[in-house]
């Protein structure tokens, strides 16, 4: 095993960088591929909340880098899916806590132990942005419709790539099918448009990501939800499989749910 | 309608065209932001190509991004004294 190891940024911060790794390494998970999530985002922790388990938080990874503690005693196994862990950041430390020679070292001794490393980075463009990204091969890059967000993706896409980072892939997030219809927010077509990288998916806004939040429970676990479909479509594209985009202007419609329950069901792989 | 349009003019144009009209202004200028530092070794190295085919006036070398609405273009005003004839020219 050599895990693909994938940073998830932005630029711009609150537009869904946790949502989004915690959703994807459940549904990898799901889909029986083992999957570790760091939270590379040192002192405002949060990917442990997210995914629920910050009751089971011992370590963080500065502790494995400094040798505090080994990464076995690090990682948190997540009960729920099999293959699924948790590597925590420290929250009362600073970014300058570490450096990318030792990010990269990090992933390099999880890799032979996964199919999958998660990056959760970050916002901004600075030090934590640059350690975060230093371990990666890919990035995914996390917009909502808006032109500030879209705006610091951009510059995000020139860093990622003067960095040699491929594929550097698009999420949309937060899109509201029914205000692109009325013309009141930019379309998935405006922003593929000007920033001209592969998208690999588009997330509607929907409320189940707060109720999810409260949970402690990704939606790609229960899979009731647009976001949740969207997520796991998001997750089989990155195994290579070929799933068209959601017709989001319909997933309101009777028996979206049941499908999707089926769907789920019948593709364990 | 065609009234109507003329009286609101511009205003008729949605929320979203808006947005995605200014954020292609806006990227267009962070592309091609440049910093003096950059600039100048821009400068040096076109300076260095162009001796090899005449002589310049150096000290009169303009060179900079000119920017409006739409566009971004380099603009490069280099006096030119005398095209070399020789070396470049038979290789
Ligand atoms: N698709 C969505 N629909 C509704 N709310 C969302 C969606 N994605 C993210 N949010 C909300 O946006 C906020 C920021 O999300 P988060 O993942 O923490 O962003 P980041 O990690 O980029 O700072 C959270 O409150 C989250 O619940
Ligand atoms: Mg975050």
């Amino acid at each position: 095993m050599s895990a693909r190891v994938i940073v998830t940024t932005s630029g711009k911060g609150g537009v869904g960088k946790t949502t989004s790794t915690a959703n994807i390494a459940a549904a990898l998970a799901k889909f029986g591929k083992k999957v570790v999530a760091i939270d590379a985002d040192v002192g405002l922790r949060n990917l442990d909340v997210i995914m629920g388990l910050e009751n089971r938080v011992v370590y963080n990874f500065i502790d494995v880098i400094e040798k505090t503690c080994k990464m076995s005693a690090a990682l948190v196994k997540d009960k729920r899916v099999p293959g699924l862990f948790l590597l925590p950041a420290a929250q009362t430390r600073t970014k300058d806590a570490v450096n990318p020679e030792q990010m990269v070292a990090l992933c390099e001794e999880l890799k032979p132990d996964f199919d999958f490393i998660l990056l959760d980075c970050p916002a901004g463009i600075e030090g934590g942005f640059k350690n975060a990204a230093a371990g990666a091969d890919e990035a995914l890059v996390v917009t909502t419709p808006e032109i500030p967000s879209v705006r610091d993706a951009d510059r995000i896409i020139g860093m990622l790539e003067s960095m040699g980072k491929s594929p550097i892939r698009l999420i949309i997030n937060r899109l509201r099918p029914n205000m692109v219809q009325d013309g009141d927010m930019l379309a998935k077509e405006d922003i593929l448009d000007v920033l001209s990288i592969e998208l690999i998916g588009v997330v509607p806004e929907d409320e189940s990501v707060i109720r999810a939040t409260n949970n402690g429970e990704p939606m790609t676990m229960t899979l009731d939800s647009p976001a949740a479909h969207a997520y796991l479509n998001i997750a089989e594209r990155l195994l290579g499989n070929d799933v068209p985009l959601m017709d989001l202007e319909s997933y309101a419609g009777r028996g979206f749910f049941s499908k999707i329950k089926k769907f789920f069901k019948g593709k364990k792989r | 309608m065609d009234f109507l349009k003329k009286l609101f003019g511009s205003g008729s144009e949605t929320s979203g065209q808006k947005a995605k009209d200014r954020l292609r202004i806006v990227l267009i200028h962070d592309r091609t932001d440049i910093s003096p530092q950059l600039l100048d070794n821009l400068r040096k190295e076109i300076v260095h190509v162009l001796v090899k085919y005449m002589d310049i006036d150096e000290k009169k070398i303009e060179i900079d991004l000119d920017r409006d609405e739409k566009a971004v273009a380099l603009v490069a005003n280099i006096p030119v004294l005398r095209i070399k004839r020789s070396g470049v020219e038979t290789k």
